[in-house]
């Protein structure tokens, strides 16, 4: 369909020029949807989290569903780094599509090793999942204060040369701030956002409905949250933004993108329809033919927003 | 007692192997598609269960005995199931191009399933996992099944009789009249022996008695299983006894079925050390020796 249209579908994340901005969130993604799509359609792979230490994961149910979406806690199982070498990423060499390799650590010290490690040939990014417990600061998500974001990007920084994405937090009061501390220390992107924090109670017997207690909610019922934390991070930071919460529908994926959002990930969705990203790509470019819009990239930032139109935050948020 | 996570290993030769995976070079090609199959009808078959048959494509229709598919079930009223269900597969036809599923009314997606009307569309998602091996060197392979476990192995009646193998089910529920399957297994010449909680013969000792007298038959070669991890708790001891293969189709709560958010997992025991396994990929169906009730 691209040679035929003329859509110029690519898109430039900090350095990386991907063939179209669609890739998949972190956790819903692997070599089983190659039966699904073909591979060498999607704008990047995004791993699974990579740890260094081995990860049974949490106890079951690891998830419940809820109107318009799911929450899960499935605790990043992990079978470490050199089974990821051997085994996994030789199945994506195959493919002319960029690898980028979502990694964790539970200190900054540990996220920065880990991507050097990984900084070897056949990896195109890393994204530091950094809204993972960080133990030395009482299991407080690293993304969810803009100093020890700082401080872990900044590790980072200096411990790989690949294009570094940082993936932030949507549950923290200030996600803006986040990102421009995650610019700061060097990041060429930021990953907008993860799951919410959510609960279930079971009516039957009034226990938690996952074996964790808490988990994260994606799907549908998120969008419009995510989308409003792309908007404010893409006016408080330079560096592009991907748009990660929600996305189901090409429609989704532009109105991210009009938001700021320079790419858009796509997960829980996949669940529901398994070809849905490759549907989001065909929606892109039947989008910018009907509006004839030469390049998707046009899309990015391209809400419109006149002077009188800009909220006003203060009133909005109750606590402040 | 060390954790790993690892991939299944299957000991017998697949009934038939799924279309085959994409590779580059040759035009790429899904072998696991969701589409919108047409209801050909949706009918209760006892008291607790309903049969539900689809019009699909040539993929779909060529699933295996003991592979499910993904179902995302319409909305019933004042409900919202978001995620798909998995649905084991009841029977196939690839010249018919149907397939068929056997369900029992227990949740919202469930409840939207019993809407269904002849002529509706459903969206299937499909095959998916591993389904049963048959070695073709059995003449005679033993089913036993309860609860829905019994819609999961009737597949097996069929491609059994297909590699030339004799089928004995023992088929296990509360009544009689909530035995399903059993007219299905007749028809392909298997024999079936029914045991219930109402007669008082499904307890585990009776079903080890009646295990016990077709291994000294001859008629046992091998075990499939789905629906008790009582009976399967029998059926693995007789088995590690005899020295006799077996196969089991597991059941877990699942979101994608196709492997990519582990939520499915389970633990198997692979010569002592506990592994866990997707039972949507890895799976449903695992090594009955390897498997934890």
């Amino acid at each position: 369909m691209s040679a035929a249209s003329n859509v110029d579908l690519s898109v430039s994340i900090g350095g990386l020029t991907l063939r179209n901005p669609v890739m998949p969130a972190s956790g819903t993604f692997a070599e089983g949807l190659e039966k699904v799509m073909d591979f060498n359609r999607l704008g990047a792979f995004v791993t699974k989290t990579i740890t260094r230490e081995l990860r049974a994961g949490n106890p079951l149910p690891r998830v419940v569903e809820r109107p318009g979406g799911l929450i899960n806690a499935i605790g990043i199982p992990s079978k470490g780094v050199p089974y990821f070498i051997e085994t996994i990423m030789p199945h994506y060499a195959a493919y002319d599509t960029p690898l980028v390799v979502s990694i964790s650590a539970p200190t900054a010290e540990g996220f920065a090793s880990l991507a050097a490690e990984l900084s070897i040939p056949g990896v195109a990014a890393i994204e530091a999942n950094i809204s993972c417990p960080n133990i030395e600061e009482d299991g407080k998500a690293f993304a969810m204060r803009a100093e020890s974001t700082q401080k872990v990007t900044r590790l980072l920084r200096t411990a790989t040369e690949l294009p570094l994405w940082v993936k932030l937090t949507p549950n923290t009061g200030d996600v803006p701030e986040v990102a421009r501390a995650a610019e700061a220390a060097g990041a060429d992107a930021v990953v907008v956002a993860n799951t919410i924090l959510s609960m279930a109670i079971d009516l039957k017997s009034f226990k938690p409905c996952l074996g964790n207690i808490m988990g994260g909610l994606s799907g549908p019922a998120i969008k419009p949250i995510v989308l409003r934390q792309v908007f404010q991070c893409a006016k408080a930071v330079k560096i592009p933004v991907i748009g990660c919460g929600g996305i189901s529908t090409a429609d989704d994926a532009i109105e991210y993108m009009l938001a700021g959002a320079s790419a858009v990930q796509v997960g829980t969705a996949t669940f529901l329809q398994p070809a849905a990203m490759t549907t989001i790509i065909d929606g892109l470019e039947a989008f910018c033919l009907r509006r004839e819009t030469p390049r998707v990239a046009d899309l990015i930032r391209g809400v419109i927003i006149e002077e009188a139109d800009e909220p006003d935050l203060a009133w909005l948020d109750p606590v402040s | 007692m060390s954790i790993q996570l690892d991939q299944a290993h299957t000991t017998a030769m697949p009934i038939a192997t799924a279309a085959g995976s994409a590779c580059s070079g040759a035009p790429w090609k899904a072998s696991i598609v969701a589409e919108l199959a047409e209801v050909v009808r949706n009918e209760a078959v006892n008291a607790e269960y309903r049969h539900l048959v689809v019009n699909c494509s040539e993929e779909a229709a060529a699933a295996q005995p003991g592979q499910f598919f993904q179902l995302l079930c319409p909305q019933p009223a004042g409900e919202q199931p978001f995620l798909r269900r998995p649905m084991s597969l009841y029977g196939a036809d690839p010249d018919r191009r149907q397939v068929e599923f056997l369900y029992k009314v227990t949740g919202a997606g469930t409840r939207g399933l019993d809407t269904l009307k002849p002529g509706d569309r459903l969206d299937i998602m499909g095959p998916l996992g591993v389904g049963f091996a048959l070695d073709p060197g059995w003449r005679h392979i033993v089913a036993v099944g309860r609860g829905a476990g019994l819609a999961t192995l009737a597949p097996l009646a069929r491609a059994a009789r297909a590699n030339g193998a004799q089928v004995t089910a023992v088929f296990s529920a509360r009544r009689p009249d909530l035995l399903v399957s059993v007219d299905l297994f007749h028809r392909h010449r298997a024999d079936v022996i029914a045991v219930t909680d109402s007669e008082q013969t499904s307890g585990p000792a009776n079903v080890e008695r009646i295990l016990r007298r077709l291994i000294a038959d001859g008629r046992c070669d091998a075990f499939f299983t789905c629906g008790s991890s009582r009976l399967m708790r029998v059926q693995q001891r007789l088995a590690r006894e005899v020295g006799l293969p077996g196969q089991v189709a597991m059941e877990q709560q699942m979101a994608c079925g196709i492997g990519l958010c582990y939520c499915c997992v389970r633990d198997f025991n692979v010569n002592g050390e506990i592994v866990n396994r997707r039972v949507c990929w890895d799976g449903p169906v695992f090594d009955l020796m390897e498997a934890l009730p």
